[in-house]
């Protein structure tokens, strides 16, 4: 009888003390692990990857100012040019337009005269914009004397940034045998010519991925 | 307040003053001071952001007349 009372309690010891000291590990792992995570989360490089696929003056600006300020901040960048996005890597960047017409969420202003004058805002009819001749030549004219005034930067003085800041040229392989592209029309600085199957797993680890 | 090196960023847009700020860090040792001056009103938050972001602390942040002037510390 007695046997059995003083095994019972050593029992329930046991068990206390168990109990006791799982206790203080699932405290003591929680207290390090999340000393541990804020660590590893300090010394990680966030990434960024940007998928462009517009090759007029007007859209070839939000890859290169969120891909040059990305790398200013220390991320890793990388940008994926597809389609008319291919544009953007050219040697030449002085041939980028921006067209009006079926664009019609875009500001038509003079850049230069008077502030009441540079305020009008030019709504012109889209058959009036299309039969005008070298009418798109004429806004894209506009556009950049309007970018200048500003003091934003041109298109190329961004990309050589983006490159002097180590953001990773990356163009589509695909886009360029189907429109007939040639390796040397592109900047040598181009990283690679690859596709999706090479650009996607790379975005899979990004913080920040996005389609422009 | 004192500083190593002054960067003019004035009648630069977003994200130029940010951009030049960075590549005139590279250039600094650690502890110097940089100053920045700029008319982009865009800029006051953006630095404080880059400030938070790389870990330079920015000292000083203020307008005067109609130029924003930073003290940003290289880490």
């Amino acid at each position: 009888m007695d046997t059995h009372v003083e095994t019972t309690t050593g029992i329930a010891a046991g068990e206390a003390l168990d109990r006791a000291i799982s206790e203080r590990i699932d405290a003591l792992l929680e207290r390090r692990l999340e000393a541990k995570l804020a660590e590893i989360e300090a010394a990680r490089t966030p990434s960024m990857t940007i998928i462009a696929t517009k090759g007029t003056l007007d859209w070839a600006y939000p890859p290169f100012i969120l891909a040059s300020t990305g790398a200013a901040l220390g991320w890793d960048v990388s940008v994926f040019f597809t389609f008319y996005g291919l544009e953007l890597l050219k040697k030449d960047l002085s041939k980028l337009k921006v067209s009006p017409l079926g664009n019609p969420a875009m500001p038509m202003k003079m850049p230069m005269g008077p502030a009441w004058f540079k305020s009008i805002q030019w709504n012109i009819p889209n058959a009036v914009q299309s039969i005008i001749p070298a009418y798109e030549h004429f806004a894209t004219k506009m556009m950049k004397k309007t970018i200048r005034n500003q003091g934003v930067a041109p298109i190329a003085d961004l990309r050589a940034m983006c490159l002097e800041a180590g953001v990773k040229l990356i163009a589509c392989q695909m886009t360029v045998d189907l429109f007939g592209y040639r390796h040397n029309q592109f900047i040598p600085e181009v990283k690679d010519f690859v596709g999706a199957a090479s650009f996607l797993p790379i975005a899979k680890d990004a913080d920040v991925s996005l389609f422009i | 307040m004192d500083f190593d090196k002054e960067l003019d960023a004035r009648g630069l847009s977003c994200p130029l003053p940010i951009l030049k700020t960075k590549i005139a860090l590279n250039g600094m040792t650690s502890g110097q001071v940089l100053k920045v001056v700029s008319t982009d009103a865009g800029s006051v938050k953006d630095m404080e952001a880059f400030a938070n972001q790389t870990g330079n602390p920015l000292l000083s942040s203020g307008q005067e007349n109609k130029e924003f002037v930073f003290h940003i510390r290289k880490k």
